[in-house]
C-alpha cells in the first residue's frame, strides 16, 4: 500500500499516471500496479469531482440530520445504517461518538424536499427514536477544496 | 539639490536588481504565471502560528534580549547539535537576527576592513556581492560550473587566495543553482583553508531542503571549521516562515560578541512574536518540516522531469527549491530567453544571470508551486520552445 501515491490521488484524482511515476520515483507499470491493487482491495473507492454546487442555478440544499437510535441485539446500529444508506437522498452516514448515534447528510432540491424526507422516511425507520435537523447555509471547504477567496498567489515577486 | 552628491558613491555604485523589470513586465500582464517565487507556498505550520499567537495574547509584546530569547537560543544549540552535531554554547556563540539576511550583513561587516578580499562562489544569493561592497570589502567571485554540479572545487578556492583574502561565503545548499556540498567535497575545501587565517561564513539557509537521500552537512562541523565558522541559519525556507523575519548566526564566542554590537545598534532585538514562534518550530517542528520536504521533492522530480522532456537539459538539483535547467541550446541569452518566454507564453522565471555573470546560460525555475501551476508553466515553456524552432 502506497501512502504516497494515495495521497496525490486524494489531491488531485486526474493526475496521470506519467507523473504520478515521476512525482514518485516508480515507474508507470507500478503505479498502475498499486492503483489496480488497491482498487481491488476497496481501499480506492473511486474518483469525483470537487463541485461549488452554490455557483450554479440547480444549487442543492444539504442538511445533517442527527439521529438517535436503539440498537437491536446482536445488530447493534448496523441494520438501521444499512437501511439508512440506501436512500439516494442520502450522501454520507457515519456512526458517531456522543449525544446521538449516527450523522446523515442529506441532500435535496429544496428545503421543503429535505424536511419532507426526514419527517416521511427517516424518522419512520423502526428503531430510530427521534431526528434532528441542520441545515447547510453555507459551503467554505468541501473535500479540502476551499471554496470561498480568490485562490491568488499572494507571494510577490522579489528577487530571493 | 544634487542627491548623487549626497548619496554615498559606494551606494549608488550598487547595480538595482536586474530582474526587477521582468517583474513589472509581469505584474502588468494578465494571466501571467509564474516560476519566480524564492518563498515557500505553503503557510506557516499552525502549531507555529499558535505560539506566536498565545505569546501575543498573554502580552508578550516588549523587547527580549539583544541576543535574542535565552530560551530560543538553548533551543537553536540543541537543534545545531542534533541535525549539524554542531556544539554552541547559548549564551555565547548563538545571535538571533531578523532573517538569515541580517545574520549575512552582520557577519560581513563585522570581519570586514577596507581592501580586505570576500570571495564568493556564483551563481549564488543576490545579496553577498553588495554588502561586501557597502563595507568596503571587495568581492572576489569564484564561477561555479554545471560540470562539477555547481560546487565549489579547492582549485578554483586555491586559485581565488590572495594575501588579502579575509573570508569565503560558502552558499550551500545553493540558490539559484540547487547545488549541494557533501562531506567529501567539504573536506576538499577544508584542506584548503586549515592553516590560513580565512574565515568563512556558511549560509545554511536551506539546509533541511536537500534531497536524494542526501543530508546537510555543515562545514563548520569538518575538522578544524568549527573555530573558523560562523554558521548563519533562519527559519523563513525551513518552516515556511518567510514573514516571520528570523534567522540566527552561530559561531566561536570572540566573534559572536562583535557581531552582536552591529546587530545590538541597528536591530536592538529580532522581533518578539517571531522568537516565540520560532521556539515551537525548533521544539516539535520535524514532523511539518518532513511532510513539506516530501511534497517539495515530488514537485523536484515532476519539473526536472519535465525540463528534460521538452529538452532543456537540467540537471538534478539536490537542495533548495529551485531547477536550474540550461537554454543554451535556444541559442538565446539569459535574459532573451527570460523576456522572450514572458512576452510569447506569460510564464516569468529568472535568467540565471542575475545570480552572477556565471549564470549564463541557465534560468531559475522555482518549484514552490502547486503541481498544476507547475504542468501548466511547462507546457507553455514546451510551447514556446516549439515557436522558436518554426
Amino acid at each position: 500500500m502506497n501512502i504516497k501515491l494515495l495521497k496525490l490521488l486524494s489531491k488531485d484524482s486526474r493526475t496521470s499516471t506519467a507523473d504520478l511515476a515521476t512525482m514518485l520515483g516508480i515507474s508507470e507499470e507500478e503505479v498502475r500496479a498499486e492503483i489496480a491493487e488497491m482498487e481491488h482491495e476497496g481501499i480506492i473507492r473511486g474518483y469525483k469531482a470537487v463541485i461549488d454546487w452554490d455557483r450554479l442555478d440547480s444549487a442543492y440544499v444539504s442538511a445533517i440530520i442527527e439521529l438517535k437510535v436503539t440498537p437491536k441485539a446482536g445488530l447493534g446500529f448496523e441494520d438501521v445504517a444499512a437501511k439508512v444508506m440506501k436512500y439516494p437522498e442520502v450522501e454520507s452516514v457515519y456512526l458517531m461518538s456522543g449525544v446521538y448515534d449516527l450523522n446523515v447528510v442529506v441532500k435535496g432540491k429544496t428545503f421543503q424536499e429535505v424536511a419532507k424526507f426526514v419527517a416521511k422516511e427517516l424518522s419512520t425507520i423502526e428503531s430510530v427514536n427521534s431526528t434532528a435537523t441542520h441545515f447547510v447555509l453555507r459551503r467554505y471547504k468541501e473535500l479540502d477544496v476551499e471554496l470561498l477567496g480568490t485562490g491568488k498567489d499572494e507571494r510577490g515577486s522579489y528577487l530571493l | 539639490m544634487d542627491y548623487s552628491k549626497i548619496l554615498s558613491p559606494t551606494v549608488q555604485s550598487i547595480k538595482p536588481s536586474g530582474i526587477r523589470k521582468y517583474f513589472d513586465i509581469a505584474d502588468s500582464m494578465e494571466g501571467v504565471i509564474s516560476l519566480g517565487v524564492g518563498e515557500p507556498d505553503f503557510p506557516t505550520p499552525w502549531e507555529i502560528r499558535k505560539a506566536g499567537i498565545l505569546s501575543l495574547e498573554s502580552g508578550k509584546t516588549r523587547y527580549t534580549s539583544n541576543w535574542g530569547m535565552e530560551q530560543l537560543r538553548a533551543e537553536i544549540c540543541r537543534y545545531m547539535n542534533r541535525k549539524y552535531s554542531l556544539s554552541y554554547e547559548p549564551k555565547t556563540d548563538v545571535l538571533v537576527t531578523v532573517g538569515g539576511s541580517e545574520a549575512i550583513d552582520a557577519c560581513i561587516r563585522a570581519i570586514t576592513s577596507p581592501g580586505d578580499e570576500i570571495i564568493i562562489p556564483q551563481p549564488s544569493y543576490v545579496c553577498y556581492q553588495p554588502i561586501v561592497a557597502l563595507a568596503g570589502g571587495t568581492p572576489v567571485i569564484i564561477e561555479t560550473t554545471a560540470e562539477h554540479d555547481f560546487k565549489l572545487t579547492p582549485e578554483a578556492l586555491r586559485s581565488a587566495i590572495t594575501p588579502k583574502t579575509k573570508a569565503l561565503i560558502m552558499p550551500y545548499p545553493c540558490n539559484p543553482t540547487g547545488g549541494i556540498m557533501n562531506r567529501q567535497d567539504l573536506e576538499a575545501v577544508a584542506e584548503v583553508l586549515r592553516g590560513t587565517d580565512i574565515f568563512v561564513i556558511s549560509d545554511e539557509i536551506y539546509s533541511e531542503l536537500t534531497f536524494g537521500g542526501n543530508s546537510h552537512v555543515s562545514i563548520a562541523s569538518i575538522d578544524g571549521m568549527h573555530e573558523r565558522t560562523v554558521v548563519v541559519n533562519g527559519f523563513s525556507k525551513t518552516f515556511s516562515m518567510t514573514g516571520w523575519r528570523l534567522g540566527f548566526a552561530c559561531g566561536p564566542a570572540p566573534i559572536m560578541k562583535q557581531i552582536t554590537k552591529i546587530h545590538q545598534f541597528a536591530i536592538m532585538c529580532a522581533p518578539t512574536t517571531s522568537q516565540y514562534a520560532a521556539i515551537e518550530a525548533l521544539k516539535n517542528g520535524d514532523e511539518a518540516v518532513k511532510t513539506m520536504r516530501e511534497e517539495y521533492d515530488m514537485r523536484r522530480r515532476l519539473i526536472v522531469n519535465g525540463f528534460n522532456k521538452i529538452g532543456l537539459t537540467c540537471r538534478e538539483p539536490l537542495g533548495a527549491f529551485y531547477a536550474f535547467p540550461c537554454i543554451r541550446s535556444t541559442g538565446l541569452s539569459s535574459d532573451e530567453f527570460c523576456e522572450r518566454l514572458l512576452y510569447a507564453e506569460k510564464v516569468a522565471v529568472v535568467p540565471g544571470t542575475a545570480f552572477g555573470q556565471g549564470g549564463e546560460g541557465f534560468v531559475r525555475a522555482s518549484y514552490c508551486y502547486s503541481t498544476q501551476h507547475i504542468k501548466e508553466a511547462l507546457s507553455r515553456i514546451d510551447r514556446f520552445l516549439k515557436s522558436l524552432q518554426k
